[in-house]
């Protein structure tokens, strides 16, 4: 902020302490997944990468990455095309009814997912859909929505309504407005949700834990039991190769970001 | 007319999927809270009459009201120190709020095992150093719970109260201070006051999204404090009481609503969640 006026020492200083305090803790995790002891500890005598050679050995956890990253991938297309379409009418239709839909459509943000999970847990017994591949994408397709809802809408926002309605005076159908006027003009702002929607259901664990046990068992679920159970620095490994996935996924969001700006 | 009927089937995807399979199932533990072992109030007299459900409560508001109020006050020296920040330094800044905000919550909990556990890594350190004999109980209890609450929740907090910040007009701070104020009262009198509607905003969304917490409690609190939504879990897959279980399910959103309900006048929902 210009004008001459900064924080006191005190305000600067709680400010920058609250910094390391959210970013130190996940420093500490590269030395640790680093280490050449067989427990969770800082490096003793040197650096090794046994670990991350013993993680992609591992089958089980190999097999939890790829059933994951399946899951995120098919429950993003899932929230994508529902939460694309829906934010386009809902801008488009713009009524009281539809402003209602849309605090609807924000549910599950707002709802402890422990909620929705003991819910389900009963729900899908009567589908036939518990421990399933289409149980878990169909759940956080759903509460991947939201993300989805919010970033599109806020990318039609600074669309002209005009454009669109003079597509369709000169003659263009609903399919061809949406396909050539309006989607490629939102598309930073649907990157964006799937971006959200994926990290939503890689990370995804509270649901998964009621809804899945056996023949789906997602990374998150596994790293759960690790944390319970052992103190093998092979999940250090897991949560440092996490962190940089998920911070190249920011990145990417705000590169994306960027560009629209 | 039949133009504006092809809008409206774009809303059904999204609308059924969300009918179907999320409200149904979360009005189902609604419905069960009531029909479950027997039909009637008998699960929500348990509020008054038992002891474990009361105890739950209790912690479960203590703890979220400590870690809203000290994720408010590091939210809020973070977000004044990234409002007076330059264009460049504030970047950096906001990356420290974002990264964590999205890096994995087992992951971010895992750390704090590492770091807080009788082995892990601050107990080694000061023992080493000779600080301390013994090591110090900084995980599996309260301490721990909030520890690792309250770094989940400081940048929720921080988003809604840096919108507010950002609205404030610089030019207001600096012609205080040009006539004569000091810099605590220009903080005390000029800003404090206008960042106050992000700081009612980052206080519910805080206070509402620790209600029903359920991963970092569980991992930080080792089994030994237990929340709501760890207390729900341990009704329903381990201890089969359904009715009991939901009640308290039905107490926590209606808990949440309520609140939401309340504040919304103050609170624009929207900016809320679309902010990030």
């Amino acid at each position: 902020m210009e004008g001459g006026y900064s924080p006191g020492r005190f305000g600067h200083a709680l400010g920058w302490a609250t910094a390391l305090y959210l970013v130190l803790p996940l420093f500490i995790i590269l030395p640790v997944s680093m280490t050449d002891q067989r427990f969770l500890s800082l490096p003793h005598e040197g650096l090794s990468l046994r670990h991350y050679a013993a993680l992609f050995a591992s089958g089980e956890w190999f097999a939890s990455i790829a059933q994951s990253f399946w899951i995120a991938c098919a429950s993003t297309i899932l929230a994508v095309s529902a939460g694309t379409l829906f934010a386009i009418a809902a801008w488009r239709i713009n009524r009281r009814a539809t402003e209602l839909l849309r605090a609807l459509m924000l549910l599950p943000l707002i709802v402890p997912s422990i909620v929705y999970a003991i819910g389900l847990y009963r729900y899908f017994g009567w589908w036939d859909l518990l421990d399933r591949f289409a149980g878990v994408v169909i759940a956080h397709g759903v509460t991947g929505i939201p993300y989805v809802v919010i970033t599109v809408s806020t990318a039609l926002a600074s669309f002209d309504v005009r454009l669109e309605q003079a597509a369709r005076g000169m003659g263009a159908s609903l399919r061809q407005v949406l396909a050539w006027v309006i989607l490629p003009r939102i598309m930073p702002g649907i990157v964006s949700g799937a971006i959200f929607a994926f990290i939503h259901s890689w990370d995804e664990l509270v649901i998964v834990l009621f809804i899945a046990s056996r023949d789906v068992f997602t990374l998150p679920r596994r790293i759960w039991d690790g944390i319970n159970e052992n103190q093998d620095p092979i999940m250090a490994a897991v949560a440092m190769l996490l962190i940089v996935f998920t911070t190249l996924l920011l990145v990417v969001d705000l590169a994306v970001r960027r560009r629209r700006g | 007319m039949r133009r504006e009927a092809g809008w409206y089937a774009l809303l059904l995807p999204a609308f059924l999927l969300l009918s179907v399979f999320y409200v149904t199932p979360i009005l189902q533990v609604l419905a069960i809270s009531f029909l479950e072992p027997t039909p009637g109030f008998s699960n929500y007299e348990r509020i008054a009459t038992n002891l474990s459900v009361q105890r739950v409560i209790v912690t479960t508001l203590r703890i979220c009201s400590i870690t809203t109020v000290l994720a408010l006050l590091l939210g809020y020296a973070l977000s004044y120190t990234i409002t007076l920040a330059s264009e460049r330094a504030r970047r950096w800044w906001l990356l420290c709020v974002l990264v964590p905000l999205w890096i994995s919550v087992l992951v971010r909990a895992f750390a704090w095992v590492t770091l807080l556990r009788r082995q892990g890594l601050i107990n080694q350190t000061l023992q080493g150093a000779g600080v301390i004999s013994e090591p110090l109980e900084l995980v599996w209890n309260e301490f721990g719970i909030i520890v690792g609450m309250v770094h989940y929740m400081v940048p929720y907090a921080v988003l809604p109260m840096l919108a507010s910040m950002r609205e404030i007009e610089p030019r207001l701070l600096a012609a205080a201070r040009g006539m004569g104020a000091s810099r605590g009262q220009v903080f005390a009198r000029v800003f404090l006051p206008l960042s106050m509607p992000g700081v009612v905003a980052a206080g519910v969304l805080v206070f509402i999204f620790s209600l029903g917490f359920y991963i970092t409690p569980a991992i930080l609190g080792g089994g030994k404090t237990l929340m709501v939504a760890e207390w729900i879990s341990l009704q329903i897959l381990d201890l089969i009481r359904w009715g009991l279980g939901t009640m308290m399910a039905t107490l926590l959103v209606v808990t949440i609503l309520v609140t939401l309900a309340l504040f919304s006048r103050v609170v624009n929902m929207r900016r809320l969640f679309g902010g990030a």
